[in-house]
Order: structure tokens, then C-alpha cells, then sequence
């Protein structure tokens, strides 16, 4: 990072003060990340991740994106916001940034940076956590708050508008469809982590099916008995569901716990059902219930996660560096740390799924230019934080057990002793017993081969949070509690995202036939719910239902295809930087893009024409093709079904994958030659930022601002 | 404790929307002082309708 470019002549040098501040910090950070790589063989606590993760965010934050706003973006505050111009007290209304930071923070949090990093344990916690610290500062960040300031130039135009008007109508026709289905894939493997944690889990189920009732209920009471009292309601919601985690303990000991302990396949039957309805009812019944709910647990609950780590410091007990980094071989997902690593831990590093909440609402509300950077670069300095602790949480438990947890279900059998072998055979150990008093522990029937990230979470917040509050006791409760919250933010943006690709599908309908655009017609409603539910429906099912295991199989889809939409994102931007002269700049935005088009690219070919059956999709599907043409069923499939499923999976996956790569290098190209275009160019070309207008609003000093 | 007890108050009011109402009164008193102004029924009648319009993505 070019330090010396910090010195603006203009500005005073650092004070004495904040040299000795930042000093210590750097000192703090340096140490913690000494201590990361210096121990070898025996456990460190968890203690040591967090000061380094917070020193490299706290130096990043004063230091890096200070010199991107001042050198690269240069926001002017001067400059009225579209939320100062067009203000409309709905849409345009300027925010405090306070507020605002919340609402974009609880908009691009959710999930995400819970699951992958917890998938990618099984590499170590050494690579992920280098990964989720150096990839939210130089890239998730970056891509954020840029996104975020050049749809607020533009009056918070979205990523695919964008796209369009800046790299073209090519360019742009294939990010609106990379971006569709995309979301796609994303919405189907977040639901596969729902449904693998509530298999057999009569208590999960019990409490998160009762999270429907509770939203309707808070829905009425919001619309109905006493309209607009949000945060009242909020409390009623949250109270109701501590009840319903307590109420799920009862509910499994009763005659109900039957009717509660679902099939895999049962499960994805409720949740397209569900999906389904969700998205053609009236907002006020289900949906905005449902988010404002899930906004106050992902605050309570991630506030809660940071001081048990703190509190409570647990032992690492993963390795740094676990054999499965360089050989390839992990039985979580398969594939070498380069590229897999990168595309496994998307959210928290970078995501390009923000890219689109970074270009809709948030922009809109900015109230002055410079704020982006506490908002873009800070709100996802927060969520890499959850992800460091979701890293945490997994690499606390005894590798034998995450194993057991976490290997497909057709390498561990279903008894005890079988996961205790095939663990053996991994080169961990965990026994039998162990394996069963775990379960026994959360009141689990048990715990073996589920995959998702769930669950396994589940527990490591069980073992941080039971050492705090409630002891040994209180463990199958804060189990239960983190399935449930997990699933509450899953849902959520299940919800929310095929009322998003309902709308797309009713655009892109609308302009061969009308009716179909007109947003309150109800056949189309229906129809374009039903289409998109039916899509993720598709990969949900497959998922649950692949012998290969659904996880392993899907997450690597999902990772490349969030990555490929942060390559869209970051040529975005890198095109509007080059066109508007900031070619020396350039790099800012642009190294970024080169490296997560290696990762996608390197990823997806592998994906494709990898030799190995356990990487290449259609390698695998080549093995299993021949299998059954002469006859034979190969493990874990257990009968000529089962053969047939992984076939058709694999080629399925194979195809979409060679599709998204065939979109973004369209992308690219065409970003390429505007870019190219733009060098040669003698003048500065056309841009499509909005006029230039003087506010009127006073401008806020920065509070949180250190230093000079 | 009071002044913190009342920070947290207006966080969460604004944070949720709450205020929304209050903001809307306002600002129809500034543009259209002869309009009359919604109840707080009525407001959440037309806030529901147009989030009905405008969905937002939720992010994993």
C-alpha cells in the first residue's frame, strides 16, 4: 500500500498522539499475527486471531480506505446526495450515518460468512483466516464502498444498470442474466444448509417452524392492532422466540416430537412450499415481520458471539495448516487451498452478492458523499469479523469431531462406529462414545455427516456460550439457539430473494408480453414465483438428495458463482474509474478483479476439466456413466438410481458452471475494450454520473474519526 | 443511564422505521400544509403497499 501518498502537503503531519496510538496498534496486530505463525504444534487461544483480525481492520480502515476516498474517489460534501436532491421521505431520504450503517450492515450479513468459513476449516484455520483478513481490506471493502459511491454519483442506480450503461448493452444483457441466476444457485444452497441442519432435529423444526406463526402474528399486530409500533412488536417477536427454542425441548420429549422429525426430502418439500407462499403473500403478513425479526437477532446474536469469544477464549484445536490444504483430498469440499479456499470463503472476504445491496437502498440514503467509507468499507469490516468468529467457533471443536460432522454422508455411514472408522481413516481420531455424548450434549439423536456449516457452528457457539452462561446445562439450548437464528437469516433472504427474482423474471417477461410485467397482476405473480421457486426448488432437491453429498457437490457452484458476480462488480467499477481518467487508480479496484478472475476462472476449469472425479464435474460424470453402463454401482451410491442422480447432477452442475463463465468473460471483454477505448481516447469519455448541485445540508464531522 | 436508555431508544426507532411516520407528517406539513395527514393506520397502509413494489435483496 503507498504510504507516502497519504501525505497530502496541505494536511498536517500526525500528531504526536495518534502516532503513539497507531503505533500500538500496529505493534498489537503484528504480535497477534507473530504469534498465528510462529506456533506450530501445540494450541494457542482464539485470542490471538481476534487482536489480529481487529489491528489489521482498525490500521486498514484509518490508513487504506482513507486513501482510496481522499486519492481515488474523491467524495465531495459539498455535493448534494440523491437523498438530499431527491428527497421524497420513501425511497430518498437523507440517513444518519449511524442508522445507515445498521441497515446496510444488517443487509449484507447474514448466513454467508457464518457457513464458509466453518466449511473452510477443514484446510486449517491459517489460510482462511489470512484469506478473510488481506480479502475484505484490499478487495470485499474495497468493492463495497466503491459500488456504493458510484451508485450514489449515479442516483443509486442498481449493478446491472450499470453495467449497461457503462460497458455496454452486450455487457450489460450478461450481467442482468448472471446476476438472475446466480441468485438462483445462492437461495438453493443456503436453503440445502437449512434443511441438512433440521433433518431428524424434531426440536429445530419445532422452533423454526414457529417462527411462522410468530411473524404472522407480529404482522398483525404491526398492521392491525397497533400499526407502525415496530420496535414493540420486534420485542413481543424476539420474546416469543426464546419461547420457542424452551418450547422445542418440551416438544421433542412429547408424542409430538413425531410429527416434527422430517425426511431430507421431506424438508425440501416444506421449504419450496413455503417459498412459494412467502412470496405472493402481502409483505405485511410474512416478509417484513420476518426481516425485522431477523434483524434484531443478527445484532443481538452476533454482539453476544463477539464477547463470548472474547470472554470465554477457547483453545484452538484445529491445525494451522491441515494436510488437506495441499493434497487436495478434504472430504468437506474437494480441491486444492488454490483456488477452492477462495471461492469457499466468499462472504466475509468478499462477496459480490453485496455489490447488489451496495447499488440498491443504501445509496439512496447516503447523507454525505464521504460517508461511504464508514458505511461501504466499515460495514464489511463488521461482517469479516463474524466471519473470523464463525472460523473460530469451528476450529475450537476436536478435528474428530468436525470431521464426524462434516464429511458426506456416504463416506461415514450412519452408526457411531462407522463415522469413528471413516474418521480413523481420515487420520483423526474420535471415538464412538464421544461421538454419541456429543450428540447427547445438544439433544441431538445425532450428529454425524451434517454437513452445511450449521450445525457444526452450532455447536462451537454451544461449547464458547455454555462456558459463559449457563454451563454444560444450557448446551442444548444455545444449540438450538444458533440453529434457529441460522435459519431465521436464511429464510429471510430465501423470502426476500425470489420476491427480488420474481420482479426480475416479471421485467425481463414484461417486455415480450405486457400483462406479465404489471406487478399486481396475479397470474403473473404466480406464475414467475412459481418459476423462480421452482429453480432453486431444483437445486434444493438435488442437493438433499445427492449421494455424493449436497454440500460438497453445490457449495463449490455457489462459491464460484459469488465470486463471479464480485468479478462483474469490480469490472464495473474499474471501467468507470479508467473512463473517468483515474487510470493511475486504476489498480485500486483492478487487482482485486485480476485476482478474483484467477480464483473463478482457475476454479471453474478445474470444476470442468479436471481429471480427477472428486474435483471435475465432468470427469465424475464420465466415472459414474461407465460405471453404470457395465452394470455396477460405485460408492457411496447404493443402488443404479443413486447413479443416476450423481449423472445427472453432475452434468447439470457442469453445464451451469461453463455458462457462468461464458457470461462474465463476455462481461469482461467488453469491459476490456471500453477500457482500452477510454486509454486511447484524448478526452475524458462521456460519464453518466448525475449533475453537480450545491447542498444545503450541513455537513456532520466525522466522529469516529482518529487522528489528523 | 437516562441519556443512554434514550440513545438506544432513537437507534432502534430509526433503525427499524419506526420514525418513518413522523418524518412523513413532517414533511407533509412543510410541502403540502393543506394536505391532510395520514393516521398512523393509513401510513402503514401506503409504507406496506410500497415495500409490496420494491423488494429489497437480502444478502447471505
Amino acid at each position: 500500500m503507498p504510504v507516502s501518498a497519504l501525505e497530502l502537503p496541505e494536511k498536517p503531519r500526525m500528531s504526536p498522539r495518534s502516532v503513539l496510538l497507531w503505533s500500538t496498534v500496529s505493534l498489537l496486530g503484528a504480535v497477534a499475527w507473530g504469534v498465528l505463525a510462529l506456533s506450530r504444534g501445540e494450541k494457542i487461544s482464539a485470542v490471538w486471531l481476534v487482536v489480529a483480525a481487529l489491528g489489521s481492520y482498525a490500521i486498514a480502515y484509518r490508513f487504506y480506505s482513507r486513501f482510496i476516498v481522499r486519492r481515488v474517489l474523491k467524495p465531495d460534501d459539498r455535493r448534494a446526495t440523491p437523498a438530499e436532491r431527491l428527497e421524497d421521505g420513501v425511497d430518498f431520504h437523507p440517513t444518519d450515518r449511524r442508522v445507515l450503517l445498521g441497515h446496510h450492515f444488517a443487509a449484507i450479513a447474514g448466513a454467508g460468512p457464518l457457513v464458509g468459513p466453518v466449511l473452510a476449516a477443514q484446510m486449517g484455520y491459517l489460510p482462511g483466516t489470512l484469506w478473510i483478513v488481506a480479502g475484505v481490506i484490499f478487495a470485499g471493502a474495497v468493492q463495497d464502498m466503491v459500488v456504493l459511491f458510484l451508485s450514489m454519483r449515479r442516483d443509486g442506480k442498481s449493478l446491472g444498470q450499470m453495467a449497461r450503461d457503462e460497458i455496454g448493452r452486450l455487457g450489460g444483457a450478461a450481467a442482468l442474466i448472471a446476476v438472475f441466476a446466480i441468485m438462483i444457485i445462492l437461495l438453493g444452497v443456503l436453503a440445502l444448509v437449512v434443511v441438512n441442519a433440521l433433518a431428524h432435529s424434531p426440536w429445530g423444526t419445532f422452533s423454526v417452524a414457529m417462527t411462522i406463526p410468530i411473524a404472522l402474528f407480529m404482522g398483525f399486530w404491526l398492521h392491525r392492532i397497533r400499526p407502525g409500533r415496530v420496535v414493540e412488536t420486534s420485542f413481543i417477536g424476539v420474546a416469543l422466540l426464546l419461547l420457542a427454542i424452551i418450547g422445542g425441548s418440551w416438544v421433542q420429549d412429547s408424542s409430538l416430537a413425531s410429527a416434527f422429525t422430517l425426511s431430507p426430502t421431506t424438508l425440501v418439500f416444506c421449504l419450496i412450499g413455503y417459498g412459494f407462499v412467502a412470496s405472493v403473500l402481502p409483505v405485511w403478513m410474512l416478509l417484513a415481520p420476518r426481516d425485522y425479526l431477523s434483524t434484531f437477532m443478527k445484532v443481538g446474536t452476533i454482539a453476544l458471539l463477539a464477547v463470548g469469544v472474547v470472554v470465554a477464549a477457547p483453545v484452538l484445536h484445529a491445525d494451522a495448516v491441515s494436510k488437506f490444504a495441499s493434497s487436495g483430498a478434504g472430504p468437506v469440499f474437494a480441491g486444492s487451498l488454490f483456488p477452492f479456499l477462495f471461492i469457499t470463503i466468499a462472504c466475509g472476504a468478499l462477496s459480490g452478492f453485496h455489490a447488489l445491496v451496495s447499488s440498491g437502498t443504501t445509496p439512496k440514503l447516503i447523507q454525505k458523499e464521504s460517508q461511504v467509507r464508514m458505511i461501504g468499507y466499515g460495514a464489511m469490516l463488521m461482517e469479516s469479523f463474524v466471519a473470523i468468529m464463525a472460523l473460530i467457533a469451528a476450529a475450537s471443536l476436536e478435528p474428530g469431531l468436525y470431521y464426524a460432522m462434516n464429511a458426506p454422508a456416504g463416506l461415514l455411514g450412519t452408526t457411531a462406529q462407522s463415522a469413528s472408522h471413516a474418521v480413523a481413516g481420515l487420520g483423526f481420531t474420535i471415538t464412538p462414545d464421544q461421538l454419541t455424548h456429543a450428540a447427547r450434549a445438544v439433544q441431538e439423536q445425532t450428529l454425524i455427516a451434517r454437513s452445511g456449516g450449521a450445525p457444526t457452528l452450532a455447536v462451537g457457539m454451544s461449547e464458547i456460550f455454555s462456558g459463559i452462561f449457563g454451563g454444560t446445562a444450557m448446551k442444548a439450548f444455545w444449540y438450538h439457539f444458533a440453529i434457529m437464528f441460522e435459519a431465521l437469516f436464511i429464510l429471510t433472504t430465501v423470502d426476500a430473494g425470489t420476491r427480488v427474482g420474481r420482479f426480475m423474471l416479471q421485467d425481463m417477461f414484461g417486455n415480450v408480453w405486457k400483462p406479465v410485467g404489471r406487478v399486481n397482476w396475479k397470474p403473473g405473480i404466480w406464475l414467475c414465483s412459481g418459476l423462480v421457486v421452482a429453480a432453486w426448488g431444483y437445486f434444493l432437491y438435488s442437493g438433499a438428495t445427492d449421494p455424493l453429498g449436497g454440500i460438497n457437490q453445490l457449495f463449490p457452484l455457489f462459491g464460484i458463482a459469488n465470486q463471479l458476480l464480485a468479478a462483474i462488480a469490480l469490472a464495473v467499477c474499474t471501467t468507470v474509474l479508467v473512463k473517468s481518467g483515474r487510470l493511475r487508480w486504476a489498480w485500486v479496484t483492478g487487482i482485486p478483479l485480476a485476482w478474483v478472475t484467477a480464483v473463478t476462472f482457475t476454479a471453474g476449469w478445474q470444476k470442468i476439466f479436471s481429471g480427477d472425479a472428486r474435483v471435475g464435474f465432468f470427469a465424475q460424470r464420465a466415472k459414474y456413466a461407465d460405471a453404470l453402463d457395465a452394470g455396477q454401482v460405485l460408492p457411496p451410491a447404493k443402488s443404479l438410481d443413486d447413479m443416476h442422480t450423481v449423472v445427472t447432477n453432475s452434468t447439470v452442475d457442469g453445464v451451469l458452471i461453463a455458462l457462468f463463465l461464458l457470461l462474465v468473460a463476455v462481461v469482461l471483454v467488453n469491459a476490456a475494450v471500453v477500457c482500452a477505448r477510454a486509454v486511447g481516447s484524448p478526452a475524458a469519455l462521456p460519464t453518466t454520473e448525475a449533475p453537480y448541485v450545491e447542498s444545503r445540508i450541513d455537513a456532520t464531522p466525522e466522529l469516529v474519526e482518529v487522528g489528523p | 443511564m437516562r441519556t443512554w436508555a434514550r440513545a438506544v431508544r432513537w437507534y432502534l426507532r430509526e433503525l427499524t422505521g419506526e420514525t418513518e411516520y413522523d418524518r412523513y407528517c413532517e414533511r407533509q406539513a412543510r410541502h403540502h400544509p393543506r394536505a391532510p395527514l395520514p393516521t398512523r393506520r393509513e401510513y402503514q397502509v401506503l409504507r406496506t403497499l410500497h415495500r409490496e413494489t420494491h423488494p429489497q435483496g437480502r444478502c447471505c
